[in-house]
């Protein structure tokens, strides 16, 4: 009969010490729900201190659970993997969640929206994003894909009401409803992909998924056409969450209508949660799609298209925006279509390595310049949230120097400009498309990276070339929004000028 | 095993799932979609359940408890934000919800 196992025995078999990074953060946000009680008034200082502590203990956390010489660690009884995958995507996050922290400090005053919570769901989604980079197991990928978006739903709509209750903009509750609905509706095409691919191969764990669905493909049994279409609703499901062309409908309008610091944090975290996701569903579980010995794997072709089109719509859109943040929406869903084509390369059986490192390095750099350049957006917006059209940033230059000039390295690094980490990235991500044979997938990275060079300096001459016509508003520059952008510019710069750094980073990663 | 085999909850399930979906990209009214959205995921559920019991072990039952929890979370976000929007409009058809265009 089936023996209750010891306290001891439990935590020796579940290895629960691998999992600490994103088990501590949520306690501390337990605790910080404590905090914010007693904090008081004082709540708009002592809240989002204590979140910077949390994310600081995990951090420090992360750096001693995936030291190199641990190597690849299974917890809670095969659910949950701790490689160094896991690891320097947690970083990615981690740092991400810190910027956001730091540029929310500083807007929630601003708009008169302090409200203890947003830290509390702000460090909730960060962990649901770290257990969905460790997760090994479709259940554990769904609970943690809900618990990285449920957390957003709200944030999105936080600028509706104001602390005194009176309404504040119609635009934050409706980019909730929307990212709500788009967001439910994907979660649905996920789970029943999970139920497909279960019913398939008998099994929800990424690595047995594996072994056994070798003997299942390219055969006429039921169970054949459950993996087939399991696969391609979970990549329906993901795809939706990563903003890919055709799945992408949502983007705009919902980073346009969220308050810029959740604008920025879910524009990284959801992305990196749901690429590590789905480079482990694809690459760990369904590589046996590799028909041919030593050919591509069967989904190659249709993550190609993917990319293809994401990047094509991405960046052709954007050019027509003027709004910043609308912009950087269609920005970020070209980007998403950027470390697409590092999934459609790992496809190829021996640059899945190459690829998966590339998309990473690809993610770490798309976090720091993204974030930057948000908190840019955000220092030049009015206290009610307007104000942060193209023609909103000329003269900067004059204003604010500092701030231009860091403006005007996000835009470089976006485009993709030597000695900046969005250089280091694409460079990567295009190399390997070359490995895997994709030519005209790496060609077309090329043109359209071009393509976008035409938005992005727009940008950088409005900044320096262009006299402002309206009054030249100097744009609000709190101490942490300077830090917020200080921080993005250092590893934008520090990535992009010793770029052996961001290798050595990801030298151990290997998924397969 | 069991004289019926999972096929036909299978075949049911999908159709259940097709049914939510369509509802969710023709239905205009809020409560409805969420209700098309809860019926896909519970299409999920019953295969999951079938698959189970087809295979014989407990983890695809244990996936259906995560689902219906999660499900609940869900809704208790998307009702709290209905109940925003109307308070502001006094309607909660979706197409209304057009602030933002371009």
């Amino acid at each position: 009969m089936f023996e209750s196992p010891t306290i001891a025995e439990f935590l020796a078999q579940s290895n629960l010490a691998s999992t600490l990074p994103g088990t501590l953060l949520l306690a501390w946000t337990l605790l910080l729900v404590l905090i914010d009680l007693f904090a008081g008034e004082e709540r708009a200082h002592w809240t989002p201190i204590a979140a910077c502590i949390g994310l600081g203990i995990s951090f420090v956390a992360n750096v001693f659970v995936y030291s190199p010489a641990e190597g690849e660690q299974i917890a809670l009884y095969g659910m949950f993997i701790a490689d160094a995958f896991t690891g320097f995507l947690n970083m990615v996050i981690l740092v991400a969640t810190l910027i956001a922290v730091l540029m929310s400090w500083d807007y929630l005053n601003r708009a008169d929206i302090h409200r203890g919570e947003y830290y509390i769901l702000a460090l909730i989604s960060s962990a649901g994003a770290m257990f969905m980079v460790a997760a090994n197991d479709l259940i554990i990928i769904f609970v943690a894909l809900e618990l990285l978006s449920i957390p957003l739903y709200i944030l999105a709509a936080f600028r509706s009401i104001k602390n005194d209750g009176s309404e504040l903009s119609l635009k934050s509750e409706e980019s909730g409803m929307k990212y709500f609905i788009l967001g439910a509706f994907s979660s649905a095409f996920l789970v029943f992909g999970a139920a497909l691919v279960y019913g398939a191969t008998g099994t929800t764990n990424i690595p047995q998924i594996f072994s056994i669905a070798g003997g299942i493909v390219g055969g006429t049994s039921a169970a054949a056409f459950y993996l087939l279409i399991g696969a391609a609703l979970l990549v329906v499901g993901l795809g939706f969450k990563v903003a890919v062309v055709p799945f992408h409908m949502w983007t705009p309008d919902v980073y346009e209508g969220a308050p810029t610091p959740v604008t920025a944090f879910m524009s990284v975290t959801a992305k990196v949660g749901g690429f590590a996701a789905l480079l482990r569903v694809l690459i760990t579980g369904l590589s046996v799609l590799v028909l041919a010995e030593g050919g591509a794997a069967a989904w190659q072709s249709t993550t190609t298209i993917i990319a293809i089109l994401t990047l094509v719509l991405g960046n052709f859109v954007a050019i027509s925006q003027r709004n910043l943040k609308r912009m950087l929406a269609y920005s970020s869903i070209a980007h998403a279509g950027y470390i697409m084509v590092a999934v459609a390369a790992a496809g190829a059986a021996d640059v899945a390595d190459a690829a998966t490192q590339s998309a990473l390095v690809y993610m770490m750099a798309y976090m720091f310049t993204n974030l930057g350049a948000f908190a840019v957006v955000m220092a030049i917006e009015r206290e009610d949230g307007s104000g942060g059209n193209i023609d909103d940033i000329t003269g900067l230059a004059k204003t604010r120097p500092l701030m231009a000039m860091a403006m005007t390295i996000f835009m470089l690094s976006l485009t993709g400009i030597p000695l900046t980490a969005g250089f280091v990235g694409k460079f990567m991500i295009f190399s390997s498309a070359i490995q895997a044979g994709l030519f005209g997938l790496a060609v077309i990275g090329v043109l359209t990276s071009v393509v976008s060079a035409f938005y992005y300096v727009r940008v950088v001459v409005n900044m320096y070339l262009r006299d402002s016509e309206v009054d030249a508003r100097p744009a609000l520059e709190t101490p942490y929004v300077r830090w917020a952008i200080n921080i993005s510019l250092a590893g934008t710069m520090i990535f992009g000028i010793f770029y052996p750094l961001a290798t050595n980073l990801v030298s151990m990663v290997s998924i397969v | 095993m069991n004289p019926i085999g999972a096929e036909p909850y299978i075949v049911l399930s999908m159709v259940l799932f097709l049914l939510g979906a369509l509802g969710v990209l023709m239905r205009r009214n809020a409560i409805l979609v969420f209700m098309s959205v809860e019926l896909m995921l519970n299409s999920a559920n019953l295969a999951l359940v079938a698959f189970a019991r087809e295979w014989g072990q407990v983890n695809g039952h244990v996936f259906v408890f995560f689902v219906m929890t999660v499900a609940a979370a869900e809704v208790a976000v998307g009702l709290a934000l209905i109940v925003n929007i109307f308070r502001e409009r006094q309607s909660i058809n979706i197409d209304d919800l057009q602030q933002m265009q371009g």
